[in-house]
């Protein structure tokens, strides 16, 4: 008798309430466990997430929402008693909402609410093994994608945020008003000490702000860190010398160990470098420690996002970087690689315009047309400074500035040390570009359109500008992203 | 040497009327104007010498550009920048910042390399022109 009852119950899909009934051993659906609140009140202080969910084929929408809540928070594939010694109702993840996506036959948003006392104060690697672990893997899913988090205020306020931020790095560098202007040394790969020195001094004394190391610089046998920190610290001194302005070069202290690590970046300090660096793959945990290093020594931390493209290129899986901006932010960092639009990396102009704002912006309003999902004010966290690097040339200047605004550091890598005239002579064109380019926009002039003109008008007294637009003057990356926003606004009927 | 600090120092130095505009742009943005002077151009000197507090209550380019021509007839052959300052949240800071003014010959600066043990070198930067007291330097 008391079977067939159960078995009623079983069958249904909303959360079992009859507590003898709900902590049987066995498995039950994972919105009888009560994952699925469909009415749940959102509370300030909650974490939420919305996640792109493809259900495996048979699986209900709702059921595969509430199943990513319960896996990301305190559920396992059986039914425990021991849930029954706490407050379990509170410490559940509630999925509470579940969109079909539009244009997409089999994929929704699933947004979850997790409550604050689920995760560790200003631990990244705690938030993250919640919401990007097992959870991933699981088997009901043919696929998952982290679109977008909302942190509450309590939550961002254990937080760090960027140890320098925007406004004080101006301040440092006595540089306002335009974008600031860097390059990657190239070849990447394979020049010594001596000769890496060179480009850096080059370059900055060209009309460059910063020039940096690329990601896979570290200590390799034709280069070791020290001989490039004594060698890029004698080309930043020099050029700051000969033309009265503030330079820095983006040291990569990335290296095998935290004692490493700590060791290059002390050196760095040692020797008068304003900037240093490191690399998404050295991970979280180390990210915030070199935050809070970065914070005591009055250093800029930049950031190489390399890595990132392995989870967030693909629509359907992975984790969107929109939210990695938002955690590394909240890790500290104060140079973030976010996308150019134009150049030669993955980049619709609507997603890098919504991480753009999560960079940048005081309040970042929910904007379904930019991917942003939630209402995100950040509570007092320094802004941290987007970067524009790959493929992008001084013949694009008026679509940079136009799309990407004041506050971005642009890197033209090949785009300098590429100039048919030399290293500074490439420098000077972007140099020139940019300032002609801001000077119109200030002007009132409409550089979307006639910016090819400013570039052509200053190119006539310009010359390493002029060859800049000649060698580069086609050169377009234009390919259909992968990753786009799924909303767009939708037009008012003219009547 | 030419010193390219600011906005626009790699471009022919601003006209009048392209000062200007540089200013209308500002006001526009509700940014207070701010004239400012000096002898001494090393990158950290941070505190030039003030013509006057930020304009904030001038609305008109023409009021500004009064300021910044008093400033040249009283500071000729000294750097002078003009500053744009924005009270805003999440700014609190100088939005533009661009020379308008040169000396005649811009002695530029000497790099002073104090070399320490373990190929270490310690730099400083040391302006030409502050060799000489304030007032006799340019």
């Amino acid at each position: 008798m008391q079977e067939i009852v159960e078995r009623t119950v079983v069958d249904s899909d909303k959360q079992i309430t009859d507590m003898k009934v709900r902590y049987k051993s066995g498995v039950l659906k994972y919105k009888q466990m009560g994952y699925w609140v469909p009415d749940y009140e959102v509370k300030d202080t909650d974490i939420l997430a919305a996640f792109r969910i493809t259900p495996q084929d048979g699986v209900d929408p709702e059921e595969a929402a509430a199943a990513v809540a319960g896996e990301s928070s305190t559920a396992t594939w059986t039914v425990v008693w021991t849930d029954r010694l706490t407050d379990c109702e509170n410490y559940r993840a509630k999925a509470y909402r579940v969109d079909p996506i539009p244009g997409s036959d089999n994929q929704y948003m699933a947004y979850i609410a997790y409550d604050l006392d689920l995760f560790e104060e200003g631990s990244i690697a705690n938030l993250t093994a919640s919401i990007i672990g097992n959870v991933f893997g699981f088997k009901p899913l043919k696929a998952l994608r982290l679109e977008d988090m909302r942190i509450p205020t309590a939550y961002l306020k254990t937080f760090q945020g960027p140890a320098t931020g925007i406004i004080a790095e101006r301040e440092r560098l006595n540089c306002y008003g335009r974008p600031l202007l860097g390059a990657t040394m190239k070849p990447k790969l394979g020049l010594s000490g001596r000769n890496y020195g060179r480009v850096v001094y080059e370059a900055l004394k060209g009309g460059l702000d910063f020039t940096k190391d690329d990601e896979n610089i570290n200590s390799q046998p034709f280069m070791h860190w020290r001989d490039r920190y004594l060698y890029c610290m004698e080309g930043v001194n020099k050029a700051m010398a000969e033309t009265g302005e503030i330079k820095g070069t983006y040291l990569n202290v990335t290296a095998a160990t935290m004692e490493d690590m700590y060791e290059r970046a002390e050196f760095a300090k040692q020797l008068g470098s304003v900037i240093i660096m490191i690399d998404l793959v050295i991970g979280y945990t180390a990210i915030q420690s070199m935050a809070k290093w970065a914070r005591r020594n009055d250093m800029i931390l930049h950031l190489h996002r390399a890595g990132h493209s392995t989870y967030t290129r693909q629509k359907s899986h992975g984790v969107s970087f929109r939210v990695i901006a938002k955690w590394m932010r909240m890790a500290g960092v104060d140079h973030i690689h976010a996308g150019t639009v134009v150049g030669k990396l993955e980049g619709d102009p609507n997603v890098i315009r919504g991480i753009y704002d999560t960079c940048r912006e005081v309040n970042v309003p929910q904007k379904l047309e930019h991917g942003i999902l939630f209402d995100q004010p950040w509570a007092g966290l320094k802004k941290m400074m987007p970067v524009a690097s790959g493929g992008i040339h001084a013949g694009q200047m008026h679509q940079l500035l136009t799309y990407l605004g004041d506050d971005v550091v642009l890197q033209f890598g090949g785009g300098t040390i590429g100039h048919p005239g030399g290293i500074q002579a490439g420098a000077v064109a972007n140099r020139v570009a940019l300032e002609c380019m801001v000077k119109a926009r200030n002007e009132g002039i409409d550089i979307w359109n006639e910016g090819p003109d400013v570039l052509v008008k200053a190119a006539k007294w310009c010359q390493p500008l002029r060859a800049a637009l000649d060698t580069w003057k086609d050169v377009t990356f234009d390919y259909a992203s992968t990753d786009s926003v799924d909303y767009v606004p939708t037009p008012t009927p003219a009547l | 040497m030419r010193l390219t600090q600011g906005q626009f120092s790699f471009l022919p130095d601003l006209t009048d009327e392209e000062i200007t505009k540089q200013i209308t742009y500002a006001l526009s943005q509700g940014w207070a104007v701010a004239v400012e002077s000096t002898d001494d151009p090393h990158p950290r000197n941070t505190y030039w010498d003030m013509w006057g507090q930020p304009m904030f209550d001038i609305a008109d380019a023409a009021g500004v550009m009064m300021e910044v021509n008093a400033c040249r007839k009283a500071n000729k052959n000294k750097y002078i920048k003009v500053l744009a300052f924005d009270s805003n949240r999440g700014f609190e800071t100088i939005r533009m910042s661009f020379l308008i003014n040169r000396p005649s010959a811009e002695d530029g600066f000497e790099l002073v390399r104090a070399e320490g043990p373990g190929r270490n070198v310690n730099y400083t930067i040391r302006s030409y022109a502050t060799e000489k007291p304030t007032g006799a330097r340019y």
